[in-house]
């Protein structure tokens, strides 16, 4: 049973985020896990999110908003049910990272930071996401992906458009 | 998965557990587990703090700060809780150690935030991992849960009275300014990653107000294993004021990228060409970026050197976070310079003007020399800028910025000027079409 009446959130999650809250000496470090956790489970942080955790903290919208604008994992548009990840950041770069992202433009048919008009997956340029010695590197809802060449990517994305990927959230 | 490399040159004592399974805390127990916070709960925060120094040990994060010396720097009585707060949120491009140490053996890093702990007289330590590290925070967070489990935390640890130590896992949600101390006490109060004005230093007014030691995730995993072997033991490994080894991870150009676990001040010219097999396809080497994406970039005429906090400064550059970035002949460094400042760019928090307009007006000015509209004024430009953003900034990242320009445009101005006059040499990465999202910050 959530201390929160009619939240907006799943049980699991609203008890999650109970406990959360009480875990640290201050309840407002639990904001950045909890729109991670709500944008997990909801595609976005909605403003219904916004407004829930607030009040879970006790703290103002705008000071949720504040942090919400701030961290580049958060998001308030939906994604894709899968969010594809690219990183062209140096390490990748230098093996092949643009070359995965321009191969998962024309496989997916959409540019950086579009979703597939079915809402399946959502693609995005990302800077360092530490798997530089595994380079070309790539995360899908937050399972890393190493060693890409275009042919692997395919296959990943295969999978995942068939149910079989895997999701770490 | 991470694959996992191995040299005979290294000297294992971080990785000695790598691929052995020791996530689960039984086999990190037979593996010599939870020995060395056994040892310190016996001999005290005296002989941690002794043995800390002895190592020789020196911030893994990048600063190279002397760890035994920061730990002695927390006053003893407080009316305020102490913290320690491992930090993490490894994201300086071409750093993935701390990737690695969260995978195979996350128990170390509990085990070295609890010596930490007993050592300041803290109750309660945070791991602050990055965001992206999802999986890895379920790693640790298993870990932590068998940890609480076998009593090896929580209450009267090993059965010593008011021995207490809780452990805290933290996610971050994509912010490279958040890796920088003060930023990740900000983070973990739940605001915006901005960065803290120093002195107070954070051993004396960190986290919650109280005194707190904030140590890179490698610098925990190193102390359970320098309290097992001594600290003079750890300290010979490596060299002259730099004990011990670290995980160097060598990427970009090589023929076996990976992490390595090498003697401290071992030459970065073997670790190129012998531990990491040499340049691709037997291509000329052009640059190495020796100590992640901040640290100035080194000629190949200028890498048979040591791998150490003191040689690497006397040449210019940082031993950094240890993660070696390797150019072949092929690339074009006016190219590799703008999407280095690209990075800072969007990573700048905007806290301070100098690094918030000077990252940005040197990513223009870097555009527009890239798309073949630059005049040779602007190479002058992007030097002037990075030199007024040099310690200008409440944090390093206006300097992380800097430096690496600098290095890029006095080590190969010659280059950026025959781009400028249309001689454009390198293969092409960056899409040109992708100049008009580089703009965008989002």
């Amino acid at each position: 049973m959530s201390t929160v009446a009619n939240t907006i959130f799943s049980p699991e999650l609203a008890a999650r985020f109970d406990k959360l809250v009480t875990i640290y000496p201050l309840r407002r470090s639990a904001l950045v896990p909890m729109l991670l956790y709500a944008q997990d489970e909801l595609g976005y942080v909605s403003d219904a999110a916004v407004h829930e955790i607030a009040a879970r903290i006790g703290i103002f919208e705008l000071d949720v908003r504040n942090v919400l604008s701030y961290y580049s994992m958060l998001r308030t548009k939906p994604a894709g049910k899968y969010n594809v990840q690219v990183c062209t950041n140096i390490s990748c770069m230098l093996r092949g990272g643009y070359e995965i992202l321009d191969h998962c433009k024309k496989k997916l048919g959409v540019e950086n930071k579009g979703v597939t008009e079915d809402g399946q997956f959502s693609l995005e340029e990302v800077e360092c996401i530490g798997a530089c010695c595994w380079a070309p590197a790539m995360q899908v809802n937050y399972d890393f992906h190493e060693d890409l060449t275009p042919a692997k990517v395919d296959r990943i994305l295969d999978d995942y458009a068939h149910g079989l990927g895997k999701d770490v959230k | 998965m991470p694959t996992l490399v191995s040299h005979p040159d290294e000297v294992k004592v971080i990785s000695r557990r790598f691929g052995m399974g020791a996530a689960e805390i039984d086999k990190y127990i037979e593996l010599d587990g939870y020995k060395a916070a056994r040892l310190a709960a016996e001999k005290g925060p005296e002989w941690i703090i002794a043995e800390m120094k002895a190592s020789g040990l020196r911030g893994r994060g990048g600063a190279g700060f002397p760890t035994g010396m920061k730990w002695s720097f927390v006053p003893k009585q407080s009316p305020k809780p102490k913290y320690v707060l491992v930090n993490g949120d490894e994201s300086e491009p071409g750093t993935c150690k701390d990737h690695v140490i969260f995978l195979h053996d996350p128990h170390t890093v509990i085990e070295g935030a609890m010596i930490a702990g007993m050592a300041i007289g803290a109750k309660t330590g945070f791991i602050y991992l990055r965001g992206e590290y999802r999986y890895l925070l379920k790693i640790v967070e298993k870990a932590v849960a068998d940890a609480y489990a076998k009593g090896f935390l929580g209450k009267n640890i090993f059965g010593i009275a008011s021995l207490d130590f809780d452990v805290i896992t933290q996610t971050g949600a994509g912010a490279y300014e958040v890796g920088e101390e003060s930023a990740l006490m900000e983070s973990l109060e739940g605001k915006r990653g901005v960065p803290r004005i120093r002195p107070p230093f954070p051993a004396v007014v960190g986290l919650y107000g109280g005194p707190t030691i904030i140590n890179n995730a490698e610098t925990i995993a190193a102390v359970p294993h320098i309290l097992n072997m001594g600290g003079e033991a750890y300290a010979k490994l490596g060299s002259e004021r730099n004990g011990g080894t670290r995980l160097f991870g060598i990427s970009g150009h090589v023929e076996r990228p990976g992490i390595y676990e090498l003697p401290m001040g071992y030459n970065l010219k073997k670790a190129i060409y012998e531990v990491a097999g040499g340049i691709k396809g037997g291509k000329k080497l052009k640059a190495v970026v020796p100590g992640g994406s901040s640290c100035p970039v080194l000629l190949p005429e200028e890498i048979d050197i040591g791998l150490d906090f003191d040689q690497m400064g006397k040449a210019g550059t940082m031993l950094g976070s240890g993660g070696i970035v390797v150019l072949d002949e092929t690339v074009s460094i006016v190219e590799f310079a703008l999407r280095v400042i690209k990075f800072y760019q969007h990573e700048s928090c905007g806290w301070c003007i100098p690094c918030r307009e000077g990252t940005d007006w040197i990513k223009k000015t870097l555009t527009r020399v890239y798309a073949g509209g630059g005049v040779k004024k602007d190479i002058d430009n992007v030097q002037y800028l990075a030199e007024n953003m040099m310690g200008r900034t409440f944090c390093p990242l206006g300097d992380a910025a800097a430096m690496p320009t600098l290095g890029f445009v006095k080590k190969f101005r010659k280059e950026f000027e025959e781009y400028v006059d249309g001689k454009q040499s390198g293969t092409k990465l960056m899409p040109a079409n992708d100049l008009v999202e580089i703009g965008s910050h989002s």
